[in-house]
């Protein structure tokens, strides 16, 4: 087993007592000393198992190497040749699971802190940006691109496209680009400036951006095909799933993305100086188990609530969350009722929350995810008393657009029918990625698609190469698990 | 930015804003609403299309101030903007010839009725339109709202102009009456929407209400605009704004209606800076 002489380099962190009441970032970041202990670490492997492990395949050990060297705008130059977004990327891609987990260190618990180093770079050119060379963009091809969506997939096909001489146009239903990045992922694991210096850096290149356009409403997508030459949907998975028990609707029962909307895209913690209010209960509940009810769960207590309770109807070894994510939970106070499910909302005579009943659940055998099937047992109900409660139990895309394009094939979970590796629709003139094909899943994976999407889309564009009848053919690819 | 080109007082705290936005007023149909941000730290608020004129390309937004935002709102001037605006969101009232329509308007719900009276005149209907004020001095667009209707009652609730009593007495009398009623459509307040449905259901005469719950997006994403309609969740954004009176669960809807109003009244002593708080 490889072992590396020194230790991973620890990223400072704010102290669980005083971070439980701000939204200022939790993890702080590499000093430039402590970046270069880490990318000292690296061996510079010959067969760099790193990169396979990264859906958008940035040549890991070479920004590695630029930081020992002493190269800082090297390494922001090789970062960003494969990743436009790294400020977000090192902040919240689960690392642990790709690039890291691939490093020959892994297996003594000591893998290179890609993430962080990654993160230290793109913080690094935000405050040096005078000493970077700007990305370059090629001459202009006079074909037009629109681009729906401004979420990680959408950015991501708008840069490379602009790099490509294309002249592309984003349109996003809200005020803000972002999607997820602004309205869902808070402001302690992801602040809003980085979000927005990173789409400055996009803009740059040309892109320009609509806001408040919502297609399908304002425009459909075939009239975007008669004055665009090609269409990219990045649409995200933007529905809220709820479970459908009695008292669901009460006043105090939110859905995860409506709670965090309000939090981070509105600002309400900052309420009344920001104008949206969002009601800070004394005991929370939320229920789920992935990075969704995580951040709602560490929102809701950061905004002064006594007591806040994660249900999941798993046991903890299941739960989808981030382990660094669940660890910063339990160090804040979260307390994890595992096993458990609501079966309905009580509410008082006003229609107002005031508790949750839940039943305990136990393991059964495998289910179609490979997961341990949860069973009610019968007989053991209980009640939590809480005043919100937030539903964090995943999202389908809207189908606001497939409504209105009959041409878009999709899967009954609302997902886009699309070729994997080009990201083609079943409609002409139009590709797709991200969220909206995979159903919720990660920021860099939207990245991936994106970028496959727009090599396709450019050749298609520079007429390389024309292959009539299959051209927009259906994905062999599987229908996503759960 | 969306540049307000025209603003009126219609009645007390009641103001219309005629408003640049060529794009909505190219799509717009009767019974879609916009959502605007009124500044940069504002809140997002649903408000129903009065009027759109896709040759001038302008919108016009009628609004009665109820908390913060809409006071804030009044106080733009001809030649501000608004910081943010999307729409035309929501379904279009569903318009043919049902035969007679009672239109049932209350508050300031009259500027967004007339949209739906002029389509419905125009697909061959007849038209009896009941407008329902708390006051005289809250009534506008009588004599508009007359000539676009067959025929037009006005109650009063304090007996100061029309009828005394609720826009239910005279809507019940119709119903009562010898001319036949094909369906009902009902916007305003929603207890009088409530009332209204509650006086429809004996005779199970259809009756389209246009819901007003709390919104964020107005796009589908966030569902805090759910409403109970015949026992499913629905997305009032999306799914609505109009739905069947009869099955709405209308104490849920004004429960989740209340859930901020702490923090409104706090927002807007905060905002007007007099200590006094607004009753809606
Ligand atoms: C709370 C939360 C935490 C998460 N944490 C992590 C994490 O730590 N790490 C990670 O890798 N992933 C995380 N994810 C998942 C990740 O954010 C998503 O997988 C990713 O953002 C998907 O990107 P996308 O570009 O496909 O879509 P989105 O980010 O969803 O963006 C879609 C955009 O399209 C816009 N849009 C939708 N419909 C229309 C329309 N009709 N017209 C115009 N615009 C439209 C939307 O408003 C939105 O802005 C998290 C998700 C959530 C909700
Ligand atoms: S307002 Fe958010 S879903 Fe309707």
């Amino acid at each position: 087993m490889n072992k590396p002489k020194i230790n991973r380099v620890e990223m400072p962190r704010q102290k669980a007592d005083k971070r439980k009441g701000n939204f200022n970032e939790v993890a702080q970041g590499y000093t430039h000393e402590m970046a270069k202990t880490e990318a000292s670490r690296c061996l510079q492997c010959k067969k760099y198992p790193c990169i396979k492990g990264c859906p958008v395949n940035i040549d890991i050990p070479g920004f590695i190497k630029a930081i020992r060297d002493d190269d800082l705008p090297g390494a922001v130059g090789v970062l960003k040749k494969d990743n436009i977004l790294p400020g977000i990327c090192g902040r919240v891609c689960p690392q642990e699971t790709q690039c890291e987990e691939l490093c020959v260190f892994n297996k003594s618990g000591n893998a290179i802190a890609i993430g962080r180093l990654e993160r230290f770079v793109a913080d690094w050119e935000l405050k040096n940006k005078d000493k970077v060379k700007p990305v370059a963009v090629s001459r202009s091809t006079g074909k037009k691109v629109a681009v729906v969506g401004s979420g990680p997939a959408s950015l991501t096909i708008a840069a490379d496209l602009a790099r490509m001489g294309h002249d592309v146009t984003l349109f996003e239903a809200l005020h803000t680009t972002g999607g997820v990045l602004i309205y869902g992922i808070p402001d302690f694991r992801l602040p809003s400036e980085i979000v927005g210096e990173e789409v400055d850096n996009i803009k740059a290149l040309g892109v320009k951006v609509e806001l408040n356009y919502l297609i399908g409403t304002i425009e459909s997508v075939d009239e975007l095909l008669g004055r665009f030459d090609a269409v990219f949907l990045g649409t995200g998975a933007g529905l809220p799933i709820f479970m459908n028990l009695p008292g669901e609707n009460l006043s105090g029962v939110y859905s995860a993305n409506e709670f965090l909307t309000r939090v981070n895209l509105m600002q309400a913690y900052r309420f009344p100086e920001y104008h949206t209010p969002v009601k800070v209960g004394k005991q929370v509940a939320v229920i789920g188990g992935g990075n969704v009810a995580m951040d709602a769960a560490r929102s809701a207590l950061r905004l002064g609530a006594d007591k806040v309770y994660v249900v999941y109807r798993r046991s903890e070894a299941e739960m989808p969350a981030r382990r660094e994510e669940v660890e910063n939970a339990y160090e804040e106070g979260i307390e994890f009722i595992f096993l458990a499910n609501p079966t309905r909302f009580l509410g008082d005579e006003k229609k107002v929350l005031k508790a949750i009943e839940c039943i305990r659940m136990e393991l059964g055998e495998p289910d179609s995810s490979g997961r341990r099937r949860p069973l009610p047992v019968s007989g053991s109900e209980f009640t939590l008393d809480v005043d919100v409660a937030i539903v964090a139990l995943g999202t389908n895309p809207n189908p606001l657009i497939t409504s209105t394009t009959p041409d878009l094939k999709t899967t009954r979970w609302g997902t886009l029918v699309c070729d994997e590796d080009t990201g083609r629709t079943t409609c002409p003139g139009v590709w797709a990625g991200g969220d909206v094909v995979t159903g919720s899943a990660t920021v860099i994976s939207a990245m991936g698609a994106a970028r496959r999407a727009a090599v396709d889309i450019d050749k298609y564009l520079k007429g390389d190469y024309i292959r009539p009848g299959q051209y927009w053919r259906e994905s062999k690819g599987e229908e996503p698990a759960e | 930015m969306y540049k307000i080109l025209e603003t009126k007082n219609l009645a007390k705290s009641i103001y219309l804003f005629r408003i640049e936005a060529p794009l909505i007023a190219s799509k717009a149909r009767a019974g879609q609403f916009v959502v605007l941000r009124v500044s940069p730290k504002g809140e997002r608020i649903p408000l129903t299309l009065a009027e759109w004129d896709p040759q001038r390309g302008t919108i016009t937004i009628v609004f009665m101030i109820a908390g913060a935002t809409t006071c804030q709102l009044s106080k733009l001037k001809e030649g501000d903007n608004i910081t943010d605006m999307l729409g035309p969101l929501g379904n279009p009232t569903e318009i043919t010839n049902y035969g007679t329509v009672a239109c049932v308007a209350g508050g300031f719900a009259i500027a967004v009725i007339r949209p739906v009276v002029k389509a419905l005149k125009e697909a061959g209907n007849r038209v009896i339109s009941i407008v329902g004020v708390r006051t005289r001095d809250l009534l506008f667009w009588e004599e508009e709202l007359r000539k676009e209707s067959d025929e037009l009652i006005l109650t009063t609730d304090d007996g100061s102009y029309g009828r005394k009593g609720m826009v239910t007495d005279p809507l019940k009398e119709l119903l009562e009456g010898p001319e036949s009623i094909n369906r009902v459509i009902a916007i305003g307040p929603t207890v009088m929407m409530k009332f209204i449905s509650l006086t429809t259901k004996p005779s199970g005469i259809k009756t389209i209400t246009s819901l007003n719950p709390i919104m964020v997006d107005g796009t589908g994403m966030c569902g805090c605009c759910r409403v109970s309609v015949g026992g499913e969740t629905k997305f009032a954004c999306v799914d609505g704004p109009e739905f069947d009176g009869h099955l709405v669960d209308w104490d849920e809807l004004m429960s989740r209606q209340s859930t901020y109003l702490d923090q409104e009244n706090h927002a807007y002593k905060c905002l007007t800076g007099t200590g006094e708080e607004h009753r809606s």
